[in-house]
């Protein structure tokens, strides 16, 4: 039997994303090729045309009809993946809603990116945090590895019969998809073993017993439908964590909802999402070296939202900085909130501080995320902040 | 299924697919042009529906009037929806995990095809998926209140083209989709119309069975939005097609070719209907018989003898 991990290679995530896809050997694969997400959709084409997978590959001419043969084709019962960012991920946007209400496990690689205007192609969380209410489920990478493994973690959750929604797998734009690192992948048989087969449960192709997919609601069946689509997501939270430990088995490399870095005896403990978690955790050791007690986590699962974690986390802390790489214009960053609403059904509440950071690429060294433990033990922070931004 | 289409022949063989009990309004043609185009293969159909008139009527929750796999996502991308199902047919099939011989069809009104559909249906009909795409063209967007299109005739009035004390309704004509499908390159488009079925279910067993992408532009009177009595449908249906209005022709393989009424029009048996007779039948033209209006009616006439005369070129060529 051949060892379940490969040989290290240097990937960057674009392509480690479609390694994982190639081992997974989806059906269907559908997707309208723009930058930075391109080099999975290239990649992948290339296994197609090597008959390296049995996929159909389909270039489509828009994103919008890239989640629409997604959705259906996964409704008539094929396992399918797509990728896109940023605008593309907007113009999808109809499709969002109702490729989760029809309860498909379309799998969707996100290259994070900023959304015009004004026009800007870098990394920021601007398309996935509008895509937040639509009932996907939303994992995030951190590094490539990352990327790679929440591929092949992403299909095992979305497609448990008591989940059934599709994914969002996220990985910071450029940053992530552009970087090589090196990576460990996995072993091709232990990777199907792991995803295993597809098993729709109501596929559009048995002609044999006809159903009709994605009907209209009146005011009766609209609101009990949306609630299935809330226990599903309940159930998420407990697949998730199962799937995490299964993944351990075969990789070695652990995973969980809310990923903690030296946050036990903090009294200062930053969240944020994506790549910049790397960033903070060395912001971590240059402040600890100083004698600061601080911490930082990144909720791996952002869909469903691991309230009890986060509330479990934050518990007893001086306070709670949260990092949003993307703005509500006139309120917050899309995670202050939701940090605050989980500790504050949960128990007392720390002070709370939101720091926007690193829109539209903008860079944000390790310098910067220490300037932000440093502003809140000095008492100067405001409860919302602009990283770098001159006001 | 490739010879002759005979009355006992549909009597006999086809199931019915759209079960009676939907919610389409009485003397809608939309339902009997359905059930006319599904006659068109003794295949396993699966269905896809743009959101329209047609969609919400016949699924609503949790009742179903279909027999066979249905599917809907959205109003724009009927074309894109219907070619997911057959590329996971195709996927599969490849694979040996089904071995069924399956048709697909997309069902769409003329807003979800003229207008916010047209890209989808384009990218579909370019990348040569298995499918074929009707049109269930009522000219206007009937489902949401009788707004104008672009399929919609110049001179009617609709909730968003009235006519007024100085506008005499839409003011453009129709575009001509049927042309743009044509240019294409798909294997077959055709125009039907449901006073016709002989003529609309031999074109769709063509369609099914062309082995590439199809698209069929069926005009669907629609009592409501044309302001006419329910049980006139099949007879301004025909009008359509005696006006010259709605010809009857068919496109295999880039070939024009006319058929039935529309043959014999051009073969001069039967004289060609001025466009009087179509405006007095519907009362979205009714404003046209006023007198300044006269005019936009002499335009109209230019204009569908424009078409048809092209149209005979076409056919002749």
């Amino acid at each position: 039997m051949s060892s379940k991990v490969g040989t290290d290679i240097a990937i960057n995530g674009d392509g480690a994303v479609a390694l994982a896809w190639k081992q997974i050997n989806p059906d269907v694969v559908a997707a309208y090729p723009i930058t930075p997400q391109t080099i999975i959709v290239e990649d992948f084409s290339k296994y197609v045309a090597n008959g390296e997978v049995d996929t159909e590959f389909i270039d489509v001419e828009s994103e919008h009809s890239a989640l629409t043969l997604c959705s259906t084709s996964s409704s008539a019962g094929a396992r399918t993946f797509t990728a896109t960012a940023s605008q593309g991920l907007a113009y999808m946007w109809e499709m969002l809603p109702i490729t989760a209400a029809m309860r498909v496990p379309v799998m969707m690689a996100v290259a994070n990116r900023t959304v015009s205007g004004p026009i800007n192609i870098n990394n920021d969380h601007g398309d996935v945090m509008s895509a937040r209410d639509t009932g996907w489920l939303s994992i995030f990478a951190e590094n490539v590895q990352e990327a790679y493994d929440m591929s092949i973690i992403g299909p095992r959750i979305a497609e448990h019969h008591e989940v059934q929604l599709p994914i969002l797998v996220n990985l910071d734009g450029f940053i992530l998809t552009h970087a090589i690192e090196r990576m460990t992948p996995l072993d091709t048989q232990h990777v199907r073993d792991f995803v295993g087969e597809f098993k729709p449960l109501y596929p559009l192709l048995d002609t044999d017993h006809p159903v009709t997919h994605n009907l209209m609601d009146g005011p009766l069946f609209y609101f009990p439908h949306k609630y299935q689509m809330v226990v599903a997501m309940n159930k998420a939270l407990d697949v998730a964590r199962e799937v995490f430990a299964e993944f351990a088995k075969i990789s070695g490399r652990e995973y969980h909802m809310v990923e903690e870095y030296r946050c036990d005896d903090a009294d200062y403990i930053a969240i944020v999402l994506g790549s910049s978690f790397g960033t903070m955790k060395q912001a971590v050791d240059n402040l600890r070296d100083e004698g600061m007690k601080v911490g930082v986590a990144m909720p791996r699962v952002y869909r469903p939202w691991p309230a009890d974690e986060i509330a479990a986390l934050c518990k007893g802390k001086k306070a709670v900085i949260v990092m949003d790489r993307h703005l509500s214009i006139g309120a917050y960053g899309p995670m202050f909130p939701e940090v605050c609403a989980s500790i504050a059904v949960n128990g007392k509440m720390p002070e709370m501080y939101n720091f926007i950071y690193g829109l539209g690429g903008a860079d944000t060294m390790v310098s910067d995320f220490m300037s932000v433990y440093k502003t809140v033990e000095a008492g100067k922070a405001n409860t919302i902040n602009y990283l770098g931004v001159k006001e | 299924m490739s010879a002759p289409l005979t009355l006992k022949e549909l009597n006999k063989d086809i199931p019915d697919r759209l079960a009676s009990g939907h919610r389409l309004c009485a003397g809608c043609a939309e339902g009997i042009i359905a059930r006319q185009i599904l006659m068109g293969t003794d295949k396993d159909v699966i269905v896809s529906c743009s959101t329209g008139c047609f969609e919400v009527s016949t699924t609503i929750f949790p009742y179903t009037s279909w027999n066979v796999p249905m599917i809907h996502t959205a109003f724009g991308n009927g074309a894109a929806g219907c070619a997911g199902v057959e590329t996971a047919y195709r996927s599969l099939k490849r694979q040996g995990k089904i071995d069924k011989d399956i048709k697909f069809v997309n069902f769409a009104g003329d807003g979800a095809t003229y207008d916010i559909g047209l890209q989808a249906l384009s990218g579909a009909m370019e990348r040569g998926h298995d499918m074929l795409f009707v049109c269930l063209n009522n000219e206007a967007y009937m489902n949401t209140g009788i707004q104008s299109s672009s399929a919609t005739a110049k001179g009617a009035s609709t909730t968003t083209s009235w006519n007024g004390a100085v506008a005499y309704g839409k003011k453009e004509a129709s575009k001509d989709v049927t042309a743009i499908m044509v240019a294409h390159n798909i294997p077959y488009v055709a125009q039907v119309a449901p006073h016709n079925w002989k003529d609309l279910v031999g074109k769709a067993r063509k369609a099914f069975e062309c082995g590439g992408p199809s698209f069929i532009n069926a005009l669907s009177p629609c009592p409501r939005g044309w302001r006419f009595d329910s049980k006139d449908t099949i007879s301004i249906s025909k009008l359509a097609v005696e006006t010259c209005v709605w010809p009857l022709f068919e496109v295999v393989d880039g070939e024009y070719a006319l058929s039935s009424e529309s043959q014999r029009i051009a073969d001069g048996k039967v004289e060609k209907k001025p466009i009087t007779d179509w405006i007095d039948a519907q009362g979205r033209f009714k404003h046209l018989k006023d007198e300044r209006w006269s005019n936009i009616v002499e335009e109209i006439q230019a204009d569908v003898d424009k078409r048809w005369n092209k149209l005979l070129k076409l056919c002749s060529l």
